[in-house]
């Protein structure tokens, strides 16, 4: 079986993300790029998975502009067998990739999709289970335990207020929480072979999909900030101003 | 306009992000409904009906629905979408898991997590864990939203007489069954919804100082207990316990963080407390930059003390 993983090419999760100054984008011009954190966790299980004998290729995917290859090499360097850039210089929501990742699910006949439950950029946490509902499978989300068998998956999933355990029938897409695995690092030794593993680039007009994006963005503004208040000296005192000037004991 | 509300509830009770959702709905204005969908769930659609500004309460009692599977609960609202030009749902772990399904089928964008309404086709959400607020627009037919509870305030319990209308088939997709559930069992309120959170962070050193120092001042404060990310890594405390851009949003009247430094990620999910308390001995700790009230203290000493001043 053949695992796909989505990785997208986000802003380094270290760095604080500034508006644009005419307020129509977020400034990424410059700075440092990193895969999102979520996709490293499903990247991480799905060579788990084919390490333990239950999947015979993973396969990773980017969509986005010609620097997603470096996500790519990054994928590859730490373990998967191939890649394939979607390359478009055109914004992509989360619907669009979706249809994008359908038409390579199928290309590929993969039986698995191990995806990030949210992208740290946009925070939509939608493409995991638009792909399943466009594909007809079944999703597992948030998914801290995974289990395969032959035809299906036993996921135990971070819920509001605990965990769940949930049977799905495979095939089927998963989104990673957290806590289901921590991922290695790349080793120099692989970061050198992962430049000779294949990379193959493809176009969304060649995938035959539309990616017009469906949402205008109006504006990006920094919230209302909040500022920062006083420094109290005792225990005294804080229980003083709470009491007497916030009023919320 | 025709808004549809998807219910949160546990079966026999709603959940009050219901009424938080029901007034984003009523930020966006016309005729609302209500979807209860559940098994053995009328005592919630009864509740429902009560909901200010609320003209039906359509109840999809059904089997498959036990467990709040995205795959059934996706289908069934797929169903009723035609007859709307919203649907809104909490952005709960259950919401966020059909909704996009939902949005998929209807080949419409979906919008996560507003926290405002703009107008009816333009809405504001976060992004780059709060760090920034996105408005955008749509020209979608069906707008498939799932609203911050935390950015709206509950709606009130009574005062409508919502007519109900049984929904007779569901389906059953036999894609998913749920085979168990742990759900943590706390006489302590709900983290999201609670009046005052006591949090806890890497700075309580272990499990055993979490419950030692936390606990009491919950209990004065009849407090929910939170954690960083960190003290969730830790093992101090379990996951559901975390707040932040990937745990829990909270916008409790009184936020108190212990011994947490305040990593980007950890302020995305409080800062909309209405007053936040920060006890840390590093003075340079990033909390205090988002803090009313700072005390820079050992905890060991300063929170037994501030237990037992309450």
């Amino acid at each position: 079986m053949k695992i796909l993983v989505p990785v997208k090419r986000v802003l380094d999760y270290n760095i604080k993300a500034r508006a644009k100054a005419d307020g129509l984008g977020v400034e990424l011009a410059g700075l440092k790029m990193a895969m999102n954190p979520f996709d490293e966790i499903a990247l991480e299980e799905a060579l788990r998975l084919k390490e333990r004998g239950a999947a015979t290729e993973v396969i990773a995917v980017s969509c986005g502009a010609i620097a997603c290859q470096d996500t790519l090499r990054t994928a590859l360097a730490l373990g998967a067998d191939r890649a394939i850039l979607v390359s478009t210089e055109c914004e992509l929501q989360p619907l669009a990739v979706a249809k994008l990742l359908r038409v390579l699910v199928n290309r590929e006949e993969a039986g698995l999709v191990i995806c990030g439950k949210q992208a740290i950029d946009d925070d939509a946490g939608q493409t995991g289970q638009i792909l399943a509902a466009l594909l007809g499978w079944s999703q597992a989300t948030f998914a801290s335990q995974v289990t395969l068998e032959a035809n299906h998956a036993t996921v135990t999933r971070e819920i509001d207020g605990g965990l769940e355990t949930i049977v799905v029938q495979m095939p089927a897409v998963i989104t990673t929480d957290l806590r289901l695995n921590e991922p290695r690092y790349a080793t120099l030794p692989n970061i050198m072979k992962a430049k000779k593993k294949p990379l193959e680039t493809v176009t969304p007009d060649a995938l035959n999909v539309d990616i017009a994006p469906r949402l205008m963005l109006i504006k990006v503004v920094e919230p209302p900030a909040r500022v920062a208040g006083i420094r109290v000296a005792t225990v005294a005192e804080l229980v003083d101003k709470l009491k007497n000037e916030a009023r919320v004991i | 306009m025709t808004i549809l509300v998807i219910a949160e509830h546990d079966h026999r009770h709603l959940k009050s992000a219901t009424r938080h959702v029901l007034s984003a709905a009523h930020a966006v204005g016309g005729d609302v409904h209500i979807l209860v969908a559940g098994h053995s769930c009328s005592p919630a659609a009864e509740a429902a009906r009560t909901l200010p500004g609320v003209t039906q309460v359509l109840l999809a009692d059904h089997v498959s629905l036990t467990a709040d599977g995205a795959e059934n609960l996706g289908h069934l609202v797929l169903r009723l979408a035609p007859s709307y030009t919203h649907i809104l749902s909490a952005s709960s772990a259950v919401g966020k898991s059909f909704m996009p399904r939902v949005a998929a089928l209807l080949d419409v964008a979906q919008i996560s997590d507003i926290v405002r309404v703009d107008a009816t086709d333009t809405f504001t959400r976060p992004i780059y864990a709060g760090a920034l607020w996105a408005t955008v627009h749509t020209q979608d037919p069906i707008k498939v939203v799932t609203v911050r509870v935390t950015a709206f305030e509950a709606c009130a319990e009574t005062g409508g007489h919502a007519a109900l209308t049984p929904i007779p088939e569901v389906a059953e997709s036999g894609l998913s069954t749920r085979q168990s559930i742990a759900l943590s069992v706390s006489t302590r309120p709900e983290l999201e919804g609670a009046r005052v959170v006591v949090s806890g962070g890497r700075g309580l050193g272990s499990a055993e100082r979490y419950k030692e120092l936390l606990e009491p001042l919950a209990d004065k404060l009849q407090a929910a207990l939170g954690a960083s990310r960190a003290a969730v890594d830790l093992g101090y405390v379990p996951n559901d316990y975390q707040v932040g851009q990937t745990g829990k949003i909270v916008a409790p009247d009184l936020y108190i963080a212990v011994g947490i430094s305040g990593a980007i990620q950890h302020l995305a999910g409080m800062k909309s407390a209405r007053v936040i308390v920060a006890i840390n001995s590093d003075p340079e700790a990033a909390i205090f930059t988002v803090a009313d009230y700072g005390l820079v203290a050992d905890l060991n000493s300063a929170v037994p003390e501030l237990t037992a001043a309450l």
